[in-house]
């Protein structure tokens, strides 16, 4: 098997006395699309944004490509980031620049090209998400799946060898999702890039993943292909994928507990 | 917490919040250079250019009405009291070399403040919680150097301008407190004005100005990139601007009045 390209080990992240992450380890291999799974407060977006290396851990290593990311010089930290796009859940679209403006804003100050070539592949990147009519437009004037697209165009807009999407689905009606599914499959087959995708939506991540993993409370839960998944007994996996919700409260069901908040313990008065 | 608690708590806040502010400061100017014409990054210095639009030409109209409002009411206050003893004539020192060492620089700060400095914590808040700031670090580009360098700059160039026109407006009220007073023209005002004032009074109120321009940048910046949660944090962080700003401005003039002061005196 070849080096991962990302490679989580033992990562653990604490704020105060609050365990967010407790010692997860996992290997993102080559050309390989990984979906990061797990309900809401599971540390699936602190888990991404330490992998991208914006903020740093209590312990544990993240290492791209072989440097860990935490103990690299900040030339190093820039060579990896210019490697690596990313697609942030809130689209993080500059809201002065057009949408041109903002896919060209990585060719314009991290490489030398000359402003004709940025011009061609900003509306090529434009292009291949869809949104090459939209290149003038503002954010604002967009909608939210444009806003997504346009945010994948401008994370790949330096051809990126790894990129990552933090809930991409999120807000999205399931036609439009289910359109930047084939985006995100389109880039890997076209430029074999190694994504990570984190995301709770379940169609979205068996759809697009080669590998997925479940994180639960902090702890990962297991990594395995999509048929393994498919197949698992592990019970976290299984109500994750049957979609069974936790008790409220322990020994309470739903519906006594709407009775209760509405001060009604004890059944009807 | 007891009251030692609490005040240790509060000097040691206070003295990391100084660092920050001293270490950003240091990081703006190392980076300023890139958003200038000719030395800086391609077309960088265009936003610089728009935020000076912002911050000078946009604020000119408040400078000019407060410092008006400020130059006629020191006139009329001062004229009351120098009235009683015949020094009515010293009304224009008064406006003169109170303006340019004093209230130029110091309202000039308060409106910038007021304005840009709550602005720039606003904006840069709002880039926080929407990720935008997070986006600029994914993207390998720096935050101080994309975001801050262009309103250091604006900013420090802008508010020693403005300093200049506030400067103008409070004495020329002057001017008119005096023409309807005494009916003394606007000529012999000027020629009066002009032997009264010392070039040494005009260059400590520009020096001042300078000052209090990096502390509005900074904090309003910093309060900025301090922004944690959602909306209503960004508005907590742009009043937080004003408030420091404001106080960190007044303990500059205090500090910079004495040393003036002690050089005047050796």
């Amino acid at each position: 098997m070849a080096d991962p390209v990302i490679s989580v080990d033992s990562l653990t992240v604490q704020y105060g006395d609050h365990r967010v992450l407790n010692g997860v380890s996992l290997d993102i291999q080559p050309g390989e699309v990984m979906a990061l799974l797990g309900g809401s407060g599971s540390g699936k977006t602190t888990m991404l944004r330490h992998i991208i290396g914006l903020e740093r851990p209590t312990s544990g290593t993240v290492r791209i490509r072989g440097v860990d990311i935490n103990r690299c010089s900040p030339k190093e930290l820039k060579d990896i980031r210019c490697t690596m796009g990313v697609a942030f859940q809130e689209c993080a679209l500059f809201n002065s620049m057009s949408i041109e403006e903002n896919v060209s804003l990585p060719l314009r100050e991290l490489t030398n090209l000359a402003d004709p070539v940025i011009e061609i592949m900003t509306y090529m990147k434009l292009v291949a998400v869809g949104l090459g009519q939209a290149a003038k437009q503002m954010p604002q004037e967009l909608s939210g799946g444009m806003k997504k697209r346009a945010a994948v165009a401008r994370a790949t807009a330096l051809d990126p060898e790894i990129l990552v999407f933090d809930e991409p689905s999120a807000g999205l009606d399931p036609i439009v999702a289910a359109g930047l599914d084939e985006v995100i499959l389109a880039l890997k087959r076209a430029f074999h890039m190694t994504i990570l995708v984190v995301t709770h939506e379940l169609a979205s991540a068996f759809r697009v993943a080669d590998r997925l993993a479940l994180l639960y409370q902090g702890s990962l839960v297991d990594v395995g292909t999509k048929d393994e998944f498919r197949a698992s007994t592990h019970p976290r996996i299984r109500q994750f994928l049957d979609r069974v919700p936790d008790p409220i409260a322990e020994g309470t069901a739903v519906r006594d507990h709407f009775l209760e908040l509405a001060g009604m313990a004890g059944g009807r008065k | 917490m007891n009251v030692l608690e609490a005040t240790g708590d509060a000097a040691i806040r206070g003295l990391g919040y100084i660092g920050e502010l001293t270490i950003q400061f240091w990081s703006g100017l190392c980076v300023s250079p890139h958003v200038l014409p000719i030395i800086g990054k391609h077309g960088r210095w265009r936003a610089a250019v728009r935020q000076m639009a912002v911050i000078g030409v946009d604020a000119l109209p408040m400078v000019g009405i407060m410092s008006v409002c400020a130059g006629f009411i020191l006139a009329m206050q001062t004229g009351a009291e120098l009235r009683r003893f015949g020094a009515l004539q010293y009304v224009m020192d008064v406006v003169a070399v109170g303006f340019t060492r004093e209230l130029g620089p110091l309202l000039t700060a308060f409106v910038v403040s007021g304005r840009s400095g709550s602005a720039f914590s606003a904006e840069i808040g709002t880039m926080v919680v929407t990720s935008e700031i997070d986006a600029l670090r994914t993207m390998a580009l720096d935050p101080i150097e994309f975001v801050l360098a262009p309103k250091y700059v604006a900013t420090m160039i802008m508010i020693p301008c403005l300093t200049i026109m506030s400067n103008a407006f409070g004495i020329l009220a002057g001017a008119g407190f005096m023409y309807i007073s005494t009916k003394i023209t606007l000529g012999m005002y000027l020629r009066y004005i002009f032997n009264s004032i010392e070039l040494r009074d005009v260059v400590t109120g520009l020096l001042k100005s300078l000052v209090f321009a990096a502390i509005i940048v900074n904090v309003g910046c910093l309060e900025g990139f301090r922004t944690r949660g959602g909306p209503d944090a960004v508005g907590r962080s742009a009043t937080s601007a004003v408030v420091w700003s404001t106080f960190l401005v007044i303990l500059a003039d205090v500090f910079f009045t004495a040393i003036f002061y002690l050089l005047h005196q050796v």
